[in-house]
């Protein structure tokens, strides 16, 4: 890397050099090398180094990715344990911070790179109100997240080190305070509590005050340690909020170049439904082997969506054309081969005419597998399979067409008909559904009912570690569903050996 | 020189036909000049009484006088006062609202300097004021908002025009609140700053008081305010530390708190919430209240504790009759002592309640038949106490900045009653019933006029006395006044330390 050059002499074209020898000595520094002393970060001051864009785009994706998935734990309602259980290995495979106790060598690293993520995603998100505030609360599950997880003298000094407006009560004061302190804060010894308390200003706490757990006096409230962490979460919510509406602001005049925006806007979609990177392992491969015929019986571990596409296609015979197009390369993904998958539309479009159908509909078919035209990079393998970021950010279908997520368009009372024409009836997961939908996470609705139906399945999988543990994050692309329902409803395979899920909880060399 | 002479009449006595002729237009001046010699103990001895076909002229005639305020005399009154004496208590309800009775305490007797200097937070006018919505329910019901005054005098007009039954204050906008329509963005009209207040109302207590129901008070009932009062009051002052509270009679059956501290103004709904739940108290049905006692209800306990006893037990007796008791044995929780109990009350009926409440220990501790502990009966005892003492406030009037409430020093419509603040450092002192009605203040008014005159007092000693304190509404006015001065003076103490530490900064420059 560049050897660092000293603040004064080092002049940046890009930053607002201040050359004026009297406003210079009151300018902020303008490279700043911050010392991540703490694991944790208010996040108050914005990174000055530079990085490269892949750094850039790359740190910020990971950090989205863990920000998802903590959402969809907060959808499904799921308690603070059972979160920070499900997101350990999510944050350690996307987003690590050791403590100051690891003594890792890649501790500034892992900071820094939380640090940048941060702001990166700070960018991408001040756009909107409702982007801020969804922005806004994830941050903050992350930090109590992570501050839950802290070692208890570290977060003291993090706290310590954050200057908020308390005092600790002095021992006089407490002695003669005591009694009073003890039972309006709900002082109890038998669950060491310790006999610490701080003041602050009552407004600073008026929730604490509604519900009489702090001594008042004259304007000073005298509130218990242990609602420190509440009043460090709130604080830094607050500071986040006010951080995001100034961004949202300066966002306008930013000196842009066409690199950031891009990466951005992508970060922005990726919110609505994460990026799903389909491979081919996505696929069932060689596991199973899928013909024409099979495709009916299968259809029972079809997501909604290719479910509905199904049903259009044997009601109507017939299909229009972005649903023939998401359906076929949903066959492709599943392992139908070319042969039989034009086997399979032939049967189908059972009343159009030999002719008609190769002429008219043949060629798509081989187009989407590759077998001709198409792009020169992707020819042999034709187009990747629709994942539900893609199905949910292109347009709507119209009359006549049922392509795209069926939770974003059907409305409620005709997506509630549609599930239970395909055979989900539980109350429960119906008015989980219609929630979800009301809150536009189609693709939480769509994981709602695949954990409803396979659920018995999913926790047998579970409790005998029969898959790794990513099988059971979210659900983000219509291959991915049908591969776990399909998996799991042949747990007995797994188990023989015959399938082979990669992953390291798979001991005996299947495969 | 013709007003010189009207003000001779006073009220008992009947207008005089002389001064009619000097003030009607087509007499000639002439008429007037043999009347002024006399002196004005003579023109008192006139009498021929020609109330009643001259009245209806008299009220033409100086209908013209009401713009002049400084002659605006006792002899519109007198026509006015003597309609009441004519026609019995009746017609007294209706005089409440009458207009020119209301016209009289707008333009006499409500300290409308007072009023504004206590909701301007200074001597000049300021944003404060200026940008300040009251609410005027007029004449015909109609209710009229967002109404704005750019000075006390102006307000005073206002009100003496249109003489509304009451006004309402509300919060301070963001701008005029006249110019609300005017803004292009809807959220640059909202409201910002507004003192916290309270209501307490007799209502609520339905349930405890056995004395009156509804809108019915007496002094027996009086007390569940009184307590109420010193609970809220000392938990303002002691708890939050605010310095400038003002209570209010409302006029009827209960009574209104105003906090004027610069902090509580410019609190939030979120924290007006926290300090409307801090002070209720919610009965928990099956566990009671949270114990250990929160301080503050520890400290309400020992101020309401004498008043248990004395005006809740004995005063008010609620348990005296068997189907009250069983009230009582609802509030225990525990089912072997409520059977004991009952089977003693009911071999031993008339017991009073005082008798009833000691009953419960001795009961308890005798037959050794509870299967609370003792340390639960005592709890128990305490939640039953607080039930029937405690402040019950409306606790949706605190939560809002923008709640529009009744202003002190109007005349409530039902009783006629002025609005009075209540003195707490004299609490108990305090008599709803002796609070004077407008009718009697406006006689009073013409009583010491009359006294002045007989006195053969110099205009300017009368003049320098201002027609609210010839009444019985001066020792109100007056506190009002002092607590006014108060609070300027400390809200211009802070604006000059504000200042002081704004110059200091920009002196580093």
């Amino acid at each position: 890397m560049q050897a660092v050059t000293s603040a004064s002499s080092r002049i940046d074209a890009k930053r607002r050099a201040v050359l004026d020898p009297r406003k210079r000595q009151f300018a902020k520094s303008e490279w700043i090398d911050p010392d991540y002393e703490h694991r944790l970060n208010f996040y108050q001051t914005p990174p000055t180094k530079d990085i490269s864009l892949e750094d850039f785009e790359e740190w910020a994706i990971a950090r989205l990715k863990v920000l998802s998935e903590l959402e969809a734990c907060s959808f499904r309602n799921r308690t603070t344990e059972e979160t920070s259980e499900y997101m350990r290995p999510v944050l350690e495979k996307w987003l690590r911070l050791d403590s100051n106790k690891s003594r890792s060598g890649e501790l500034n690293a892992q900071r820094k790179k939380d640090h940048y993520s941060h702001w990166t995603l700070r960018l991408a998100f001040a756009g909107t109100g409702e982007l801020r505030q969804r922005f806004a609360k994830l941050e903050t599950q992350l930090f109590k997240l992570r501050l839950q997880s802290d070692y208890d003298d570290e977060k003291r000094d993090f706290i310590k080190g954050l200057k908020m407006s308390w005092e600790m009560v002095g021992s006089e004061e407490k002695a003669t305070l005591l009694k009073d302190l003890k039972a309006a804060t709900g002082f109890s010894q038998s669950r060491g509590d310790e006999e610490a308390w701080f003041k602050v200003d009552w407004e600073s706490v008026p929730d604490l005050v509604s519900q009489r757990q702090v001594l008042l006096k004259r304007g000073k409230a005298y509130v218990h340690v242990r609602e420190q962490l509440t009043m460090v979460q709130n604080a830094f919510t607050h500071s986040l909020d006010s951080g995001l509406e100034l961004a949202a602001r300066f966002l306008p005049r930013m000196d842009e170049d066409n690199r950031l925006a891009p990466i951005l806007h992508h970060l922005g979609q990726s919110f609505v439904a994460p990026e799903a990177n389909y491979s081919e392992s996505n696929s069932l491969g060689d596991l199973a082997k899928v013909t024409a015929g099979d495709i009916d019986g299968m259809s029972k571990h079809f997501p909604l969506c290719m479910q509905n596409l199904h049903r259009e296609l044997r009601k109507n015979s017939h299909l229009k054309h972005f649903g023939r197009l998401q359906y076929t390369l949903f066959l492709k993904g599943i392992g139908l081969s070319l042969q039989e998958c034009q086997i399979f539309w032939r049967k189908a479009f059972k009343l159009i005419a030999d002719d008609k159908f190769n002429s008219e509909y043949l060629y798509n078919i081989r187009h989407s597998y590759g077998d001709v035209g198409g792009d020169a990079n992707k020819r042999g393998r034709g187009y990747t399979p629709f994942s539900c970021q893609k199905l949910l950010t292109e347009a709507l279908p119209g009359p006549g067409q049922s392509h795209g997520c069926p939770y974003r368009s059907y409305t409620p009372d005709n997506l509630m008909t549609l599930l239970q024409a395909v055979g989900v009836n539980d109350r429960e997961v119906l008015r989980g559904v219609k929630e979800d939908v009301g809150r536009q996470r189609y693709h939480i609705a769509c994981n709602r009912v695949f954990e409803a139906a396979h659920k018995v399945e999913l926790k047998k999988a579970k409790d005998e570690s029969l898959l790794p543990s990513s099988n059971f994050d979210t659900i983000l692309h219509p291959n991915e569903y049908f591969k776990r329902s399909f998996v799991l409803r042949n747990l007995g395979m797994v188990k023989k050996g015959d399938i082979g899920i990669d992953g390291p909880s798979q001991e005996s060399a299947s495969q | 020189m013709p007003h010189a002479i009207s003000p001779t009449s006073s009220p008992p006595e009947p207008v005089m036909d002389d001064t009619i002729m000097s003030n009607a237009p087509a007499q000639p001046l002439e008429d007037e000049v043999p009347l002024e010699p006399h002196s004005d103990a003579a023109m008192l001895d006139a009498e021929p009484s020609t109330v009643d076909t001259s009245s209806g002229k008299l009220e033409d005639i100086f209908d013209d006088d009401s713009d002049n305020d400084e002659f605006s005399s006792s002899v519109p009154t007198t026509v006015d006062s003597s309609q009441p004496a004519l026609a019995p208590a009746a017609q007294e309800k209706s005089a409440f609202t009458d207009l020119s009775i209301l016209k009289q305490f707008y333009q006499r007797l409500l300290p409308f300097r007072a009023l504004f200097q206590w909701l301007n937070h200074s001597a000049s006018p300021c944003a404060d004021f200026q940008h300040r919505e009251f609410a005027f329910t007029l004449q015909s019901d109609v209710y009229v908002r967002y109404q704005s005054f750019a000075s006390a005098d102006l307000f005073r007009k206002a009100c003496v025009n249109t003489t509304p039954l009451r006004f309402e204050i509300g919060p301070q906008y963001t701008i005029n609140p006249r110019d609300r329509k005017t803004v292009l963005k809807a959220g640059s009209f909202r409201p910002v700053m507004k003192e916290l207040v309270f209501d307490i109302d007799m209502t609520d207590y339905d349930p405890i008081r056995t004395c009156c129901t509804g809108a019915k008070i007496c002094h027996k009932c009086w007390q569940f305010i009184i307590m109420a009062i010193k609970v809220v009051d000392v938990a303002l002052r002691e708890d939050f530390g605010f310095q400038h509270v003002l209570w209010v009679y409302s006029g009827r059956r209960g009574a209104h708190a105003w906090v004027s501290d610069k902090r509580a103004r410019t609190m939030d709904d979120a924290k007006r919430r926290a300090i409307a739940n801090y002070l209720v108290l919610k009965q928990d049905e099956k566990k009671g209240i949270r114990r250990p006692l929160h301080p503050h209800l520890d400290r309400s306990l020992d101020l309401l504790n004498p008043h248990f006893t004395k005006d809740v037990l004995s005063v008010q007796d609620p348990w005296a009759t068997a189907e009250q008791a069983s009230k009582l044995l609802d509030l225990l929780p525990d089912k072997v002592l409520t059977t004991a109990l009952q089977k003693k009350w009911d071999s031993a009926p008339n017991r009073s309640s005082a008798q009833k409440w000691a009953d419960i220990d001795s009961v308890a501790e005798n037959g050794n038949l509870s299967t609370m502990s003792p340390k639960q009966l005592v709890d128990t005892r305490q939640d039953i106490r607080l039930e029937y003492t405690y402040p019950r406030l409306d606790a949706e009037v605190s939560k809002k900045l923008n709640h529009l409430l009744k202003s002190p020093f109007v005349i409530h419509p039902g009783t006629g009653r002025v609005c009075v603040p209540i003195d707490v450092r004299r609490l108990e002192d305090f008599d709803p019933f002796a609070v004077p009605t407008v009718t009697q203040l406006l006689q009073e008014i013409d009583t010491w006029d009359a006294e002045a005159r007989r006195q053969e007092m110099s205009e300017e000693e009368k003049s320098k006395v201002e027609d609210w304190q010839k009444t019985r509404l001066k020792p109100y006015v007056e506190y009002f006044r002092g607590y006014v001065a108060a609070l300027l003076k400390d809200e211009s103490r802070v604006k000059r330390e504000r200042d002081e530490e704004a110059g200091a900064e920009s002196m580093e420059f």
